[in-house]
């Protein structure tokens, strides 16, 4: 996993409400076995004009100028900032496969759907939940100044504003620890192999009818 | 000291070791797979040369590229085959056990993992599929989860995990005749919104729901994300323990007595306090219908399209704008004025026998309307579309101009040759409106299936309690 440690970079604002998986990355996308190459097609349905499929030479078709990341200079921001329950709907880790691809590091919104939020973290994206009024505040301001950029202090804890003022914010310290170091979950799971095969040892007593493992 | 919940007593049962923040190593005792979040966490775990924890807890299947006409050809989209051929491989590779396209026992895996017994009370289950709470209708704690942590379920048989706040959603009283389990859960997202379960593993209860069959059960915790909770659970009674007498992947017997004496103590404690509580009167829910493009943007058939210059807060009413635009709608049209020209009866939320017996009662001798292009009923399963045909309800359908299709996803989300074109409105018994979800610039209205079978015949939404 890509570390987080700090980052800084021009800020995009996404001014809608339930931004879906869906949205951020559409179904025929979804039919790719590999993890990367989902960059092109990040909003695929808002960015595009014509309708797109897997396959095709993307950087060939119409963008729609009204779409916020098709704008100069947001085409090239790192950091979302999003209105609330952003990433609801389905499970995809597409979805920040594809927001990573872009080159997102930092998405900033009121509130995030659950598996998504879980999702970033996997992915090195990291997703800052701010209370409604500061986001607020983040889109007045990224409107009022182009090229609007922002650091992000994880260590620290930190949204840094270009005049210098902080706004804190909150992250689960496990989750911290884990994106500062770039760890693998599942080295660090598998140091307790130990522990579930003796927790199995003991459910299959308890359950036996959970193990029964049969193969038709 | 205060009772538990259902979540706390299945999560508590579950944990394999505490970190000091609360982080848990929960177990998991069920692992479904499809293969479209299922090719990269095979890849991680051969890239890493690791092999599957506990192969047996794992059950695989592909159903969102499935064609569901002329399967016996294989699949025309070449990238969809290739989707579906790794799945194949990958099982073959590591010794899981799958329901491969042409299998009888294949279908929409949150369809089939109750089916075949696979999904039992009591467990812990999750697939990289956020409808996974469907499962949760047994008793169960069923969560959907991204590619990297089916990876790492794969890999450890575990999971890490905070403990969830818990949500009773309590629906009392008595249901209307014609008002189903999809209204229930339509109305419910309509009360709460899209995130109003986030952070939340909702227990739904009340009289009303305990009245449902199973089946509707499953419709209601399948729609459970879509008020943004990740798990939706209903608690265990004899409907639910008598399910499963007889399932090809549960306990047979007396291992049977033995597991149902356990699944008996499913339910919350009558002293066990939720950290949220919201409640529904069961007489005032009607028929639903979605005229939106998000599920809490939902009305009764009755009803008209809402004016966003009645809706006070600011995003909203954008929301609402842009939903209007997108959808082709003006404000204030009464619902049973918007005609149809599709309709898809099927997906993990309403594609078992129940939904599809309900749909033909509905249409009995009546043919789709002439202004209807397509009318189709993708059953859930193998063995759902072989009951359908032993009770004659294909011939209902097939009689009414419907289409009669092999299971799969389907149109719920387009991957496959079944969509919307742009501009085309469907009545669907699916469960997310979303903004080209059933085919880019297609728009969907979420109904009940005897809603959707209604509207099939009408041309329009109808209220199928006046008919
Ligand atoms: S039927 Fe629809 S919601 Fe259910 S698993 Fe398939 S695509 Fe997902």
């Amino acid at each position: 996993m890509h570390a987080f440690t700090t980052h800084t970079g021009i800020v995009a604002p996404l001014d809608r409400a339930n931004v879906d998986t869906d949205a951020i990355i559409p179904k025929q996308y979804l039919k790719s076995i590999k993890r990367s190459g989902f960059g092109p097609n990040a909003f695929d349905d808002w960015r595009y004009l014509t309708p797109g499929e897997p396959g095709m030479n993307h950087g060939q078709r119409a963008k729609n100028p009204d779409f916020v990341l098709n704008q100069s200079p947001y085409d090239q921001a790192t950091i979302l900032l999003a209105r609330q329950n952003f990433g609801c709907g389905s499970s995809r880790e597409h979805a920040v496969w594809a927001l990573t691809d872009f080159g997102f590091r930092v998405v900033i919104a009121p509130s995030f759907a659950d598996i998504f939020f879980n999702n970033s973290f996997k992915t090195g994206l990291l997703p800052i939940a701010l209370p409604e009024d500061s986001v607020d505040e983040l889109f007045r301001e990224v409107a009022a100044h182009t090229g609007y950029q922002l650091t992000i202090d994880l260590a620290s804890q930190k949204i840094i504003k270009p005049d210098g003022s902080a706004i804190e914010f909150s992250v689960d310290a496990f989750r911290k620890q884990c994106l500062i170091e770039g760890a693998d979950d599942i080295d660090l799971t598998l140091k307790h192999a130990a522990d579930i095969t003796a927790y199995e040892a003991q459910r299959q007593q308890t359950a036996p009818w959970l193990f029964l493992d049969k193969r038709a | 000291m205060a009772g538990k919940t259902l979540f706390d007593k299945i999560f508590d049962a579950h944990i394999v070791r505490e970190q000091a923040d609360g982080t848990v190593l929960l177990y998991i005792d069920r692992h479904l797979v499809h293969e479209v979040t299922s090719p990269q966490a095979f890849e991680g775990l051969r890239m890493a040369n690791r092999k599957p924890w506990r192969v047996g807890a794992m059950l695989a299947v592909p159903d969102h590229n499935v064609p569901t006409t002329n399967r016996l050809r294989g699949i025309d989209d070449l990238v969809s085959r290739e989707q579906v051929e790794t799945l194949d491989r990958n099982c073959a590779e590591f010794g899981v056990q799958e329901f491969a396209m042409n299998d009888k026992r294949q279908g929409i895996v949150h369809v089939i993992g109750p089916e075949e017994g696979f999904t039992l009370p009591g467990t812990t289950i999750v697939c990289g599929d956020s409808h996974t709470s469907t499962h949760g209708a047994f008793g169960a704690l069923a969560f959907g989860i991204g590619t990297s942590e089916v990876e790492h379920v794969m890999a450890t048989q575990t999971l890490l995990q905070k403990r969830a706040k818990t949500m009773q959603v309590r629906v009392d009283g008595q249901l209307g005749v014609g008002v189903t389990a999809k209204d229930v859960v339509l109305a419910i997202i309509g009360k709460i919104g899209t995130a109003g379960g986030t952070g939340y593993a909702v227990e739904f209860a009340g009289s009303a729901i305990e009245s449902l069959s199973v089946e509707g059960r499953m419709s209601v915790c399948n729609m459970a994300i879509e008020g943004g909770a990740r798990a939706g659970m209903v608690a265990v009674d004899e409907k639910t323990i008598e399910y499963f007498r007889g399932r090809p992947f549960a306990p047979q017997g007396e291992l049977f007595e033995q597991a149902a004496a356990e699944w008996r103590t499913l339910t919350s404690d009558l002293d066990a306090v939720f950290d949220k509580v919201v409640v529904l009167d069961a007489a005032e829910i009607a028929p639903q219908v979605s005229w939106g493009t998000s599920p809490e943007m939902v009305v009764p058939v009755s009803a008209t399209v809402p004016d966003p210059a009645n809706e006070p807060d600011a995003v909203k009413a954008d929301g609402m704008r842009k939903a209007l635009v997108y959808m082709g709608l003006t404000a204030n049209t009464p619902i049973e004025q918007i005609q149809i020209d599709k309709v898809f009866i099927g997906s993990c939320t309403n594609a078992r026998i129940e939904d599809l017996r309900a749909a033909a009662a509905v249409i009995g001798n009546g043919k789709v309307a002439a202004n209807v292009t397509l009318a189709m009923v993708v059953p859930g399963s193998g063995l759902v579309r072989e009951q359908a045909e032993k009770e004659g309800l294909d011939k209902i359908f097939l009689n009414a101009g419907f289409e009669w299709r092999e299971p799969g996803c389907s149109m719920c989300l387009a991957m496959n040759a079944d969509r919307l074109e742009p501009g085309e409105r469907c009545a669907s018994t699916s469960n997310r409106n979303f903004e080209g979800r059933q085919g880019q610039g297609g728009r969907t209205h979420l109904v009940s299936p005897a809603m959707a079978a209604a509207a099939a015949i009408a041309g329009h939404f109808v209220d199928v309690r006046q008919l």
